[in-house]
């Protein structure tokens, strides 16, 4: 560091340094403006019919219950879908598949990644509602089960790639060992090469699942928006109506500074700390493994 | 009963995997080709270059791809210095300690936000506390934080696989540490910094949930005339038809998406072409 600098390289590396720092900045102000509109709910509503089972704002009832339990089962719905079929793409595609194949697959699952979200929401209206309807014999195609199929797909491409990276990551010498002793390859992947890859996969999971919970448009446009509180079941195939739904439908009809309004920042608040909790999880859980995370924003 | 042979079960689970791979890609074969047979018709010059007229349901999407045209270019103003200044302090000057560590949960952190956050986020700082009210500048600003966490990320991997012996030469014949980055690791960072920025706006200018109270606008007969006007916007005119108007005649809708899925698409075909083209000019 001797060496002598210009006055003009010394701001661009302050300038650098401040940016490094940006991202925390930002976290920190996102949190701080949820906090300053949410915060004036709990002087405004009661904190015991926050956790009501009614949520109709025109008549004063805030109940955050079945917002959050709507969010719960097209979540739900979306993992059971997206999970099993992601981690089996994923081994595909690391493990089976020739290399002609996979330079085919993993740009497509790339492409998927890319689909604006109202892109698939839209589909899930024009197309995708009708066909759910008439295949289940219910009143109306716009249920939770069309919002979980899309979520589903949003959530695939996520899954795949993480998932693909933590088995990529396995030592070569694992499978080599397994093959010698006479397993089979199906065997060496079942056994040696997917529990290796256990964390990573456990990851892409939970990314996968956070990115669902956290996606508003699709939802909005094919899950009917019926705030209200079903058993599981039954509750899939009805509509209901997710906390980032309610947010984007109801947030530009409301008067600022109303109590309506500061619900909505709560709600936000809500979504904001549930994706801290999953990114902190997930991201310990890879730092542990590999002492990185690149792979894990895209 | 007995069990399967290894030999046998192998097969089995082969297929089945081979299938759930293809039920993955299937679907986006399938949403692209029914885009693009059933939007192509309504596709012409006019369509594009026009105005929607009689309350949409005639006319073009030119306004909302003009509109989208600027949040992107407005997005990639703000995020592309800030995020590649991030990644070359992370890549070039951090060291590794708790701070460091903070930075990166926090991006982490930043990438994981729901969209629809993003968009209270924008509204109570950008249109509200600094009284930017709804327009292109509140929706860029918003936006350009959501982008922030792919650009950083992507930039400092980029960065990082410039081999060490660059920097050691640039340092070994004279030169300063900023002189070593700008003259030797940026330029051959670029390929892979320039496919984290094209992938980071793609994801931009498909959004819909941050610009929904940041400067997203229903209809607007007019272009926007500074960066103060609200303005319309693809992905939210392609939500309004589909949505909100009744009676919407479904080629403007598939029109519209096909429009949509071009622009974010070509970003895409982009990216992947950049990468792949240089990385095979690359010299280590």
């Amino acid at each position: 560091m001797g060496r002598s600098r210009k006055p003009s390289e010394f701001a661009i590396e302050a300038l650098i340094k401040a940016s490094g720092w940006s991202a925390v900045v930002f976290v920190l102000l996102i949190f701080l403006f949820l906090l300053r509109e949410g915060l004036p709910t709990f002087a405004e509503v009661k904190l015991g019919s926050l956790f009501g089972l009614r949520w109709y704002p025109i008549e004063g009832h805030f109940g955050l219950v079945p917002l959050v339990w709507g969010s719960i089962i097209v979540t739900l719905g979306a993992a059971l879908i997206a999970v099993p079929l992601g981690v089996a793409a994923a081994l595909f595609i690391a493990e089976v598949a020739p290399r002609w194949l996979r330079e085919l697959l993993k740009p497509l699952v790339e492409v998927l990644a890319g689909l604006p979200s109202v892109v698939l929401g839209f589909l899930g209206v024009i197309a995708l509602a009708p066909l759910v309807r008439t295949s289940l014999g219910v009143p109306t195609g716009l249920t939770t089960l069309t919002g979980s199929i899309l979520l589903a797909l949003m959530a695939l491409p996520t899954i795949v790639s993480v998932a693909e990276d933590a088995l990529d990551a396995v030592p070569k010498s694992f499978r080599v060992g397994s093959l010698a002793l006479g397993a089979t390859r199906w065997q060496t992947i079942w056994r040696t090469t997917l529990p290796a890859a256990r964390s990573g996969v456990l990851t892409a999971t939970m990314l996968g699942i956070g990115r669902a919970i956290g996606e508003t448009m699709a939802v909005m446009m094919v899950t009917g928006n019926a705030p209200q509180l079903l058993l599981a079941p039954r509750a899939l195939w009805s509509p209901s109506r997710s906390m980032t739904a309610t947010i984007a439908a109801e947030m530009g009809e409301v008067a600022k500074g109303s109590t309506h309004y500061h619900v909505l920042f709560t709600v936000g608040l809500v979504l904001f700390l549930i994706s801290f909790g999953v990114n902190i999880a997930a991201s310990s859980m890879l730092f542990k493994s590999r002492g990185g995370g690149g792979r894990m924003l895209s | 009963m007995s069990r399967l042979d290894a030999k046998t079960s192998e097969r089995i689970a082969f297929a089945l995997l081979g299938l759930a791979a293809l039920l993955t890609v299937a679907p986006i074969v399938l949403i692209v080709g029914v885009i693009a047979a059933k939007g192509g018709p309504a596709v012409s010059g006019e369509f594009i270059f026009a105005a929607p007229r009689e309350g949409m349901r005639a006319g073009g999407v030119w306004p909302a791809l003009v509109g989208t045209l600027y949040l992107t270019l407005g997005t990639a103003l703000v995020a592309v210095p800030l995020g590649l200044a991030a990644a070359v302090y992370l890549s070039e000057y951090a060291k590794d300690n708790l701070f460091t560590r903070s930075i990166r949960i926090a991006i982490v952190n930043l990438a994981g936000i729901p969209s629809v956050v993003y968009g209270l986020f924008g509204l109570a700082l950008f249109v509200l506390f600094l009284r930017l009210g709804s327009s292109i500048a509140a929706a860029c600003l918003t936006l350009s934080i959501m982008t922030l966490p792919v650009i950083i990320s992507t930039a400092e991997e980029a960065l990082r696989a410039v081999p060490q012996s660059f920097r050691l030469v640039s340092i070994g014949v004279g030169g300063t540490r900023w002189q070593t980055i700008r003259r030797v690791v940026l330029p051959q960072a670029l390929p892979g910094i320039l496919t984290g920025v094209i992938l980071g706006l793609e994801r931009a200018a498909g959004e819909t949930a941050p610009i929904l109270f940041t400067g997203a606008s229903f209809f607007l007969p007019a272009l926007p005339k500074s960066i103060f006007d609200q303005t319309m916007a693809l992905p939210y005119h392609l939500f309004v038809i589909s949505t909100q108007v009744p009676g919407m005649p479904v080629k403007i809708q598939y029109g519209t998406a096909l429009v949509l899925l071009v622009f974010v698409l070509s970003m895409n075909v982009a990216a992947t072409f950049i990468r792949s083209h240089y990385r095979r000019r690359r010299q280590w």
